[in-house]
């Protein structure tokens, strides 16, 4: 019955193990509105209890009764396939009563306000809200103006918590642990909110992160992130361990930011060819959805080395972990 | 409310003895144990059946005790009543327990819920045959719900404001039980 290090310590009684689990056992935080509001501590914990349902996820029923008494509210108004599949399912793996609201489907089409739909929403008696939004700091917007726990799923530009939290479970479900691990993020720096919950998770938990692509896509602060720029590929991926490939987000250019996409994926394609010469163990990671031929070839997509689909098994389980942490805070 | 010293109320080779009886208790019913496992409630029942486990293969040289530790948080009835969120702890089964006999191992029965928690938790993992209960405390006059064990180490009368704990050597440094004033 083997166990890791911090498991033991939360299992002995005295007092000092006492003090752990207070520090321990609760986020910091009623919302999940981004990375940039999390602890370390906080990280960890939703890891740990991330490890827990990962077992969950992998037994013959796969579902646990805790949240029976949670109503959460899925609001998207921007597309998403993956993220909202695996919220959903989390949700139900949880026992969670779940509703799903699309802005395509909806009054937003007929001029409601955002406060004025997740009011209407709230007043169904939800407990969580999580959702989706174009803009950049919708999610915070919310959680000043309405007495619910927020998680965001993405807003605009700006933050993706939980696809920074799976990949950076993933990373250390590969290596033991995050800290001191090299991580290139390659791609559309200036669009990502991918990118830029991954930088404030992976400092965080002390990773050394770069980031690698055409200097039209790298946003202006990156040097006051500590982050520092790459252009050369090649010379990226000698340097990382894992190399998390973006997509090219096509929907939020609003002008030209490189000549072609042809040309683009010559110069920040990762190839089989280019892993080859490389010769050395590196991990792939992308976020979904991939451009084939783009960003990533089939090749390196479906290789031994990519754990593409490893993050979205984690996902589900971090999911989880952040909604039960989280639920566990709404007062009864 | 001054806490009192803790009372012994079992010493190592008194705990010795009832894990002796109990292994033998468990032998006479489960005999080669080829249809039944083991399944410790975390996080006090584990050292308990591995203590069984360690007896019947060392001493009675039973070949092979499935082993199993099983988490219950998730299943428990309290979540968000208390002032503590509830903190999980690692579930190792590596076995089906469809159509095999389980018995769950735990250090203190007291309300019942616990063993009500570990009940539902269970079926994730097949269909049991039958599920028992071991306990080596069992404490009178406290369940919340329709639960006994099927094997007992020891019966004991302690009034709500206390509370039964069970050492062992291998976490606490010696076996022992004492019963002691909670703080609260």
């Amino acid at each position: 019955m083997e166990r890791k290090g911090r498991k033991r310590r939360r299992l002995c009684g005295g007092i000092a193990d006492v003090d752990i689990v207070k520090v321990m056992s609760e986020l910091s935080t009623r919302h999940l509105l981004g990375i940039k509001d999390l602890t370390a501590q906080d990280i960890h914990l939703i890891f740990d209890t991330a490890d827990n349902f990962k077992e969950v996820i992998n037994r013959p029923i796969k579902k646990v009764p805790s949240l029976r008494d949670i109503t959460i509210a899925n609001i998207f108004f921007e597309n998403s396939t993956r993220t909202k599949l695996s919220f959903e399912l989390a949700q139900k793996r949880l026992s969670a009563d779940v509703i799903n609201f699309s802005a395509s489907q909806s009054s937003v089409k007929k001029g409601e306000t955002l406060l004025d739909t997740v009011n209407n929403i709230l007043s169904m008696k939800v407990d969580m809200v999580v959702m989706r939004h174009p803009n950049p700091g919708a999610p915070h917007f919310l959680s000043k103006h309405v007495d619910v726990s927020i998680v965001n799923a993405g807003d605009g530009a700006h933050e993706h918590p939980t696809q920074a939290l799976l990949d950076t479970y993933s990373i250390r479900e590969k290596f033991g642990k995050v800290e001191g691990r090299k991580v290139v993020i390659v791609g559309d720096i200036l669009h990502s909110r991918v990118a830029l919950s991954n930088i404030f998770a992976l400092q965080r938990l002390g990773a050394e992160v770069k980031v690698c692509g055409p200097l039209s896509l790298m946003p202006k602060h990156l040097g006051d992130l500590g982050v520092e720029v790459e252009t050369d590929l090649r010379k990226a991926l000698d340097w990382c361990e894992v190399a998390n490939m973006l997509r090219v987000q096509n929907e939020r250019l609003d002008r030209s930011y490189f000549p072609s996409t042809r040309e683009y994926a010559q110069q920040f394609g990762l190839t089989g060819e280019l892993l080859r010469e490389m010769d050395k163990e590196l991990v792939i990671m992308h976020p979904g959805p991939i451009n084939r031929g783009v960003e990533i070839s089939s090749e390196v997509a479906d290789s031994d080395q990519s754990i593409i689909l490893d993050q979205v098994e984690n996902g589900v389980a971090v999911r989880m972990a952040v909604i039960y942490l989280l639920a566990s805070k709404i007062k009864k | 409310m001054r806490s009192m010293r803790p009372k012994l109320l079992l010493n190592a080779k008194e705990i010795d003895i009832l894990l002796h009886r109990l292994a033998c208790q468990l032998l006479e019913n489960h005999l080669d144990f080829s249809e039944s496992v083991l399944i410790g409630l975390q996080p006090r029942g584990i050292y308990l059946a591995q203590r069984l486990q360690q007896i019947l293969v060392d001493e009675y040289k039973v070949e092979n005790v499935p082993l199993g530790a099983l988490d219950i948080t998730f299943y428990r009835d309290d979540f968000r009543r208390g002032d503590k969120p509830l903190v999980a702890n690692q579930t190792q089964i590596d076995f089906l327990v469809e159509d095999k006999r389980v018995v769950f191992i735990d250090d203190v029965l007291y309300t019942g819920r616990s063993i009500r928690a570990a009940l539902t938790a269970i079926q994730s993992f097949g269909r049991p045959t039958t599920v028992e209960l071991l306990t080596l405390i069992d404490r009178r006059f406290s369940r919340h719900l329709p639960i006994q064990p099927t094997y007992r180490g020891r019966q004991v009368d302690a009034i709500n404001r206390e509370r039964v704990e069970v050492k062992w050597k291998e976490k606490d440094g010696k076996d022992a039980v004492y019963v002691v004033e909670s703080q609260t």
